[in-house]
């Protein structure tokens, strides 16, 4: 079948398309995943059905096995893939931890490219001004020395030994602390961030956003927090994390050009930006031109 | 003490913090989770509000909903300088009902826009980024004509009124649903001003006045 993405490396990926969490059962959503029109369903045992929209089909029973798109649930969501998509979806292992809170914190359409909203969650030096009161401020502004590397075997870029001073790291907190940061970015769409718990100094709260291209210069923007805390409501918990990406999102809105350029010249960056200049030779190599402006060969 | 019903992205919301905060009020906050969890339609809280819809203040018994209305409350009742809702002026509380009538226009244009865009709600885009175009160029000719006179505010008045803090939230975040303030230079002064009050407050997606400039 024609795909209007025709980038195979984007195509062949599992992208994340609602919250299971949110599905009634049974009820027929419809989305957008790379410029094509899906709809998707949740049974009651959770087994997801996706499927190209098509007006004669309106439950996931009457869709022929064949017509289907692959589908799986993983963290709290629906994937699906409009091409071939590796067997597993990376792994989160914490995910499986029974004390932890599992919650989509939200679903929000965002006008920007799923590359440029990953260099945006991996970036550091912007909390002191753009979170400021929660997860910066000023004068503690300076993003110290941190690790980066690509690892080939596990096909990801780790950003390790990041530090920065939080004056409200997440609901548990009571107060100002320095925060460890460990980034992830197992997919081109998607990234997975661990930082100290306020409630046990020997783990970290998860927090991750899988982005799901709508087109190359839109996302639905999925946040799912997997973090311990014992005390909060789930909305308390929840509202933070939407407080934070309600920060982010006119930011992320008036990136120009709206499509991340891949060519080490295009944009200059600082030594706090280590691990954006990781991502972008990374989408490089793997030939990622979706959401990108590639590198001229 | 005021109790808030609140949801953070909410600009209907803001209003309310914003005025509380001009006028120094203390209050408490209920979260709602309107979104995803849409707990503006769940029993408990119709009860409080049948319409299901944010804001509802409760103070001292009393339960109010209606952004507008609430700002009208709350100016009465906790502003001893008399400005933001001056009673005693029944011209300039007529323009200010005006203004208040055009802020809900601004919510079913701009707002909506917004819902759209960024909570994927059902609406006809187009109209509602053209409806709020409508009422950005009155306004805009409106504060301009304003500013010839000398006059900072949307009300013929001195001090900002309810009419600005009703107006504020949703001009301020129409570019989050694809309205861009661009071609409305007064509006963009206006905003500018408002956020130079002593006082103001900022939500997700607003961002304080830029340094270095001196209020007007």
């Amino acid at each position: 079948m024609m795909t209007k993405c025709a980038d195979p490396v984007i195509l062949n990926l599992w992208h994340p398309v609602g919250a299971i969490a949110e599905a009634a059962p049974g009820a027929v959503q419809e989305t957008v995943l790379l410029e094509e029109r899906l709809s998707f369903a949740v049974d009651a045992d959770g087994e997801p059905v996706v499927w190209r929209s098509r007006p004669d089909v309106q439950r996931a029973d009457h869709i022929p096995p064949a017509d289907r798109l692959p589908a799986i649930s993983a963290y709290g969501y629906v994937w699906t893939s409009l091409g071939s998509p590796p067997a597993e979806l990376f792994p989160i292992p914490e995910y499986q931890e029974p004390d932890r809170r599992k919650l989509n914190a939200a679903t929000f359409g965002v006008n920007v490219s799923a590359p440029r909203a990953i260099e945006n969650f991996l970036d550091m030096g912007h909390f002191p001004y753009v979170h400021t009161d929660i997860l910066g401020v000023e004068p503690h502004t300076e993003v110290k020395e941190y690790d980066v590397e690509i690892s080939v075997d596990r096909d990801e870029i780790l950003a390790t030994r990041c530090r920065f001073f939080q004056p409200m790291a997440s609901t548990a907190s009571d107060g100002g602390a320095d925060v460890d940061y460990v980034y992830r970015v197992p997919h081109p769409y998607c990234s997975v961030l661990y930082k100290s718990s306020p409630v046990d100094e020997t783990r970290r709260d998860v927090i991750a956003v899988f982005l799901q291209p709508v087109d190359q210069e839109h996302v639905r923007a999925h946040m799912l927090l997997c973090v311990l805390d014992e005390d909060n409501e789930d909305k308390v918990i929840k509202r933070f994390q939407q407080t934070i990406f309600g920060q982010d999102k006119p930011i992320l809105e008036n990136q120009v050009p709206k499509r991340l350029p891949l060519d080490p010249r295009a944009e200059t960056p600082i030594r706090a930006d280590k691990s954006a200049i990781a991502y972008r030779r990374w989408l490089s190599q793997k030939g990622v031109t979706y959401g990108v402006i590639p590198a001229a060969a | 003490m005021i109790t808030l019903y609140d949801y953070e992205l909410s600009g209907n919301c803001y209003k309310l913090r914003l005025q509380m905060s001009f006028l120094g009020i203390d209050y408490k906050t209920v979260p709602v989770d309107f979104y995803p969890g849409r707990e503006h339609k769940s029993e408990w809280f119709l009860k409080l509000n049948p319409l299901g819809q944010l804001p509802v203040i409760e103070d001292e018994g009393l339960i109010l909903r209606d952004a507008q209305a609430i700002l009208v409350y709350l100016a009465s009742k906790y502003d001893p300088s008399g400005t933001w809702y001056p009673r005693d002026n029944p011209a300039l509380l007529g323009e200010i009902s005006q203004w208040l009538a055009f802020a809900d226009g601004i919510t079913s244009t701009a707002s909506a826009a917004r819902l759209h865009d960024a909570l994927f709600y059902d609406f006809d885009i187009d109209a509602a980024r053209a409806g709020a175009h409508r009422l950005f160029r009155i306004l805009d000719e409106h504060l301009w004509f304003g500013e010839q006179q000398g006059r900072n505010w949307i009300c013929s008045a001195s001090h900002p009124t309810i009419a600005d803090i009703a107006c504020f939230p949703y001009i301020i975040l129409s570019e989050e649903g694809g309205v861009p303030r661009q071609d409305y230079p007064a509006i963009r002064r206006w905003c500018d001003r408002v956020k130079r009050i002593k006082g103001f407050t900022v939500m997700s997606g607003v961002f304080p006045a830029g340094p270095g400039k001196i209020a007007a």
